[in-house]
């Protein structure tokens, strides 16, 4: 029996299409848009202005909150103008406008592809490159990776969990990274290690994906303390919580972090940003991007620039814009629909989903016939159906007896839901609301 | 360009429909509904027919033009409600009481609470048990059935149930041997040569539609585990303290409308509860009821009353939660 | 007589002797002593528990003020000046008189003017729309047509215009506050009056620069700040590219509506300019007629619903004690389903 989470899950249909599409380099905009907020937390706060010069990988923006991000050039240029520019998550949001003109590197980045196994830093100073370096949690969720290595006094880790699960349908990008820069990815994680001071990690990756694993296995046993572990493919296993559930069998309390049973979890783009970072002094400028889905010509996975518009990708891998109906900067059970083609890759987009016209409405919503598979599906052990109930009367108080802000907005009970009840959009009404009446209590 | 589609995620979506649901166990139903017409012949094709025709004809108007609303009667929830109400009632009964059956099972039962999804208690026993309680001596005159689809429409030779038969000795003081002789044996009871109403009395085929909804995973095993562990538990102590005032728990469990109710009724994913907890506190509680009935109450039969009142107990059922995750200690 | 009766009687009258002397010791024992002003106040106030005051309900906002002994900082907005001038008596305090309110809608990004960028499939509920995108007009500080504040109002002063998907707040609106904060956008805002319920106010809340503003709706202010130079009496402010007009200073002379590029500035309740552009000097207005704002010059077709209609409330307090009615209709309703 292959280990997966112990409570929920669906299994949607897997539709990696993209799998077997080798990483390509993608070719070099006109014009990078670079938002400033690329991470979860306080956005960065701009260090150039228009008309200034920069150089590929030179920090363009610092975050300087606890919980924030630099942000670094990708491209060398001038900057055309520092504005609101719409970014995919649908608002305009501050980003740096850069005119693109050939490459100059900032000075001490190692260009060459050669691998270096040696870490030479202390565990204090990575942790610094990393920070330094913008890297954020490559997964989707952009959570600031260097957060997560400050370990609060008293805490101790006993596990680096490395997410490798890629639960989402259609997505192939952490597969393809997996398969083709391993050996770097396994660095990474010795160097995430070091920095965290554990002498275990876990990679945790889905039954799916036999090739990577192998790989992986073969990669991992000249490496001390690293271990691969295949899991049921089970959706939403990407999920923190769900991953560390499923290799360690230990539950992370509600409202507590992973930190609190001795977990740290990355995803594995994150451990090849890191690698990057400490091992080639070259910052978080670029990532994996998949772009698939039915009106796809060719499903492919790139190596993209951050900032360069998500049109470009489409023109590449031969989109039909025409006949898709949606277009999802993501996975299909988290991702967000855009609002237009015309927004840039940023650190989080792991992949672009075209939607045929047919697949992109909801279908019509029906009674619900209490036949309580919402329940059954969530991975959380919440109740769906009266989440949506309490969170379409928005009322706060009952959301939160019922533990509404537990809810991971994972979609699991929306994709099982015969009625085709839209459950998680009235679930997360009751969200914004109970958050927004604890914030206010906590501020009394 | 046409506009793109903004919504929330999930964007896409399972199979899994409210019809597909409905008509799984629509599809269970027919092992059940062919032994009927074998057993009973045109009679029982009479009595499911306009059943089934009243209980559309019922849900279509009072949506249509009481609650204005959208017919939806493709999903198949009133189509089940007319087999259901059509398996629980004689296949000699007259066509009027059927429709008026029809008419407070869909109507009172299940319209009266808003629809599909929203009525308390299985509609097509509401039906039953008012058509029981209103026209006892129709309700109560069984054919006895006539294999090869030969059973006449009209003027059938009608009898108790096995139940009945039991219950009524056991009352006049005859001994168990004497009262169990007067019944079919086993292998009639399993496949349906026993009088009773016409979708109840083939234990054999509804089992058969039960394991076809457990395999399609439209019903779990909580509910018609519980149910059928506790009529066995329960009945089977009453049979061993004295065998000779009580019936074996097997002859429960084969009379009836026992299978019937542990797969088709309990299981009503509308009238049941919604966490695995629950559920399995239902099954026992339906289980028990069941028992409780058939032995010291004054009706023979007493599944469609034990379901009922659990249906009553069910937004109580339903307070119990879930495992949350993060509860379960580190194993 | 039979004895029987006469038993019964006796005993239970004796009981009921008996219970009520108890009855009586425990009463004084654990009497309550409250003000008797509270009762008075509250049965004075109109009974719509609508919170506008600030408290919790008509109990809850009499017991404060019979508490603090004053009525500075309380107002009770449903029964306005009357009122409260009526409660001055009670309280044997003086009534701090309020100039009457009414809710007034920030944002004309209707269909038309601000046209859909994206077609939204899902609940239609300003509180999801807002944290999902920016909105359908494209627009990120903008009206998100979802009605959440036509369901917050108690009076049924507020209804969604079908035609552009905006909210329209009626003349017996009472200033309760619901709707403004039940808004997650912040559009809606408690204006004053005005004399014969004339009122001038930015309808646009778009804090970006001109370009991307205008981009996206026809009528946003675009922060050029036209207003702000030409108003006489300081009432306009500018802030993060965006106009605001103090409903205190603003002394009604238009003339800041005739300078708006983008006719972001609606005047209510006006006289219908002549053709020719003079300013009419403070002309007394003829007749309560409802008017349209900026008539002649340049008329927008989707500026037609915006018009306030002459619903005058007359029953107040009829119409809130049927309101709460509904809506306790409505949550037993809700309960039932949650079954």
């Amino acid at each position: 029996m292959l280990k997966t989470f112990r409570i929920g899950g669906v299994h949607p249909k897997e539709n990696k299409m993209s799998a077997s599409a080798p990483i390509e380099v993608m070719e070099h905009p006109k014009r990078a848009v670079v938002p400033v907020s690329q991470h979860l937390g306080v956005p960065a706060t701009a260090l150039v202005k228009k008309g200034d010069f920069v150089k590929t990988g030179q920090m363009i923006a610092k975050g300087e909150a606890f919980i924030s991000a630099n942000v670094h050039s990708p491209f060398t240029g001038k900057v055309f103008r520092v504005e609101e520019t719409l970014d995919s998550t649908g608002f305009r949001r501050m980003a740096i406008i850069i005119d693109v003109e050939p490459d100059n590197w900032m000075e001490g980045i190692d260009l060459s592809s050669d691998l270096k196994r040696e870490i030479d830093l202390s565990p204090e100073e990575i942790v610094k490159k990393i920070h330094e370096s913008g890297i954020v949690g490559m997964g989707g969720a952009t959570f600031p990776t260097h957060v997560k290595y400050m370990v609060p006094e008293g805490k101790k880790v006993e596990y680096l969990i490395i997410n490798g699960v890629e639960c989402e349908p259609y997505l192939t990008s952490d597969h393809r990274l997996m398969l083709e820069k391993g050996e770097e990815m396994m660095i990474g994680i010795a160097i995430l290690m070091k920095g965290l001071k554990v002498n275990k990690c876990i990679i945790g990756v889905e039954n799916n994906k036999p090739d990577a694993i192998a790989h992986l296995k073969d990669i991992a046993s000249k490496y001390q303390g690293i271990s691969v572990e295949a899991l049921k493919v089970q959706y939403p296993q990407g999920g923190e919580k769900q991953l560390i559930d499923a290799v360690l069998r230990r539950q992370v309390p509600a409202g507590k972090l992973p930190l609190d049973v001795g977990c740290v979890v990355n995803n594995v783009g994150t451990c090849f940003a890191v690698y990057e970072a400490v091992q080639k002094n070259k910052p978080l400028i670029e990532r994996i991007v998949t772009v698939t889905g039915k009106p796809v010509k060719k499903p492919s996975n790139f190596m993209v620039r951050i900032g360069t518009p998500v049109d470009m990708l489409l023109a590449k891998a031969e989109a039909d814009v025409e006949a898709s109906g949606k277009i999802i900067n993501g996975g299909p059970m988290m991702g967000k629909a855009l609002v237009t083609t015309d927004v840039p890759v940023t650190k989080g987009t792991s992949g672009i989903l075209l939607m045929a016209k047919a697949e992109s409405n909801r279908n019509e919503e029906q009674n619900c016939i209490r036949c309580s598979k919402c329940t059954t599906v969530c991975p959380q052990g919440l109740e769906p159906h009266l989440l949506k109930i309490l969170g379409k009367r928005m009322d706060a108080e009952a959301c939160e007896v019922e533990r509404i802000m537990d809810c991971i907005e994972c979609g699991s009970c929306v994709y099982t839901c015969p009625a085709q009840i839209p459950l998680l959009d009235y679930i997360r009404i009751g969200k914004a609301k109970t958050g927004a009446m604890i914030r206010n209590r906590s501020r009394k | 360009m046409s506009l793109l589609v903004v919504s929330g995620s999930p964007h896409v979506h399972g199979d899994l429909s409210t019809k597909k649901i409905m008509w799984g166990v629509v599809y269970a139903m027919i092992p059940a509904l062919l032994v009927s017409f074998y057993f009973f012949g045109m009679g029982a094709v009479k009595v499911v027919l306009v059943s089934v025709v009243a209980s559309l004809f019922f849900e279509w108007v009072i949506t249509k033009y009481l609650l204005k609303q959208k017919p939806q009667i493709s999903d198949g929830s009133a189509l089940i409600t007319g087999i259901l109400l059509a398996f629980n009632v004689p296949s000699n009964l007259p066509v009027w009481i059927i429709i008026m059956g029809a008419l407070v099972a869909i109507g009172i039962g299940k319209m009266s609470f808003g629809g599909l999804g929203k009525n308390p208690f299985n509609p097509a026993l509401v039906g039953r048990v008012f058509l029981l309680i209103s026209f006892p001596v129709q309700m109560t005159s069984w054919p006895t059935p006539i294999p090869m689809f030969k059973a006449p429409m009209l003027d059938a030779i009608t009898g108790p149930t096995p139940l009945g038969v039991v219950k009524e000795g056991l009352r006049n003081g005859e001994s168990m041997e004497t009262v169990m002789s007067q019944v079919p044996d086993y292998v009639n009871l399993l496949l349906g040569n026993n009088a009773g109403s016409l979708g109840e009395v083939s234990a054999l085929a509804l089992l058969l539609g039960g394991l076809y909804m457990l395999f399609r995973k439209i019903i779990t095993w909580h509910i018609p585990f519980s149910y059928l562990a506790t009529v066995l538990i329960f009945s089977g102590i009453l049979w061993l303290v004295d065998p000779n005032a009580y019936v074996n728990p097997l002859f429960h469990l084969v009379t009836g409308g026992m299978m019937l109710g542990i797969f088709f009724m309990a299981t009503d994913m509308v009238t049941s509860p919604m966490t695995p907890v629950g559920q399995i506190i239902f099954g026992v509680g339906v289980g028990l009821l069941t028992i409780i009935i058939r032995v010291w109450a004054a009706y023979p039969e007493g599944v469609s009353f034990a379901i009922l009142i659990m249906n009553a107990a069910v937004p109580l059922l339903n307070k119990i939660k879930p495992k949350r995750f993060g509860e379960i200690v580190k194993a | 007589m039979d004895s029987g009766i006469i038993t019964a009687l006796i005993t239970l009258s004796a009981i009921g002797a008996v219970a009520a002397v108890v009855l009586y010791f425990i009463a004084q024992k654990f009497k309550v002593i409250e003000d008797p002003r509270i009762d008075d106040v509250t049965d004075a106030l109109p009974g719509a528990n609508c919170g506008g005051c600030g408290y919790a309900g008509c109990r809850a906002f009499a017991e404060a003020m019979v508490k603090e002994g004053t009525m500075e900082g309380f107002f009770c907005p449903v029964g306005g000046n009357d009122l409260m001038k009526s409660l001055s008596p009670l309280l044997g305090v003086e009534a701090v008189e309020k100039k009457p309110q009414i809710a007034v809608l920030r944002c004309n990004g209707s269909v038309k003017n601000s046209p859909a960028k994206y077609s939204y499939d899902g609940p239609n509920n300003c509180t999801f729309t807002h944290t999902l995108s920016s909105g359908e007009g494209g627009c990120m500080y903008g009206c998100l047509g979802g009605g959440e504040c036509v369901d917050a109002c108690d009076f049924d002063a507020m209804y969604m215009d079908p035609e552009t998907g905006l909210p329209v707040v009626k003349d017996n609106c009472v200033a309760c506050n619901a709707c403004v904060l039940a808004c997650p956008r912040d559009l809606l805002e408690l204006r004053n009056r005005g004399p014969k319920d004339k009122r001038i106010f930015v309808a646009c809340m778009n804090q970006e620069k001109g370009g991307p503003a205008k981009k996206n709706c026809s009528v946003a202010c675009i922060g050029c700040a036209a207003c702000f130079k030409v108003c006489p009496h300081d009432a306009i402010t500018m802030n993060n590219n965006l106009a605001y007009i103090d409903y205190e200073k603003c002394t009604l002379c238009r003339k800041c509506v005739e300078v708006c590029p983008t006719d972001a500035i609606h005047e209510i309740n006006f006289k219908p300019r002549p053709p020719k552009a003079e300013v009419p000097k403070k002309e007394p207005v003829k007749k309560a007629v409802v008017v349209e704002e900026g008539a002649a010059p340049a008329p927008k077709p989707a500026k037609a619903p915006r018009t306030e209609s002459v619903e005058v409330a007359v029953e107040k307090p009829k119409a809130a004690s049927e309101a709460s009615d509904k809506k306790e209709e409505n949550s037993s309703e809700n309960q039932n389903n949650n079954q």
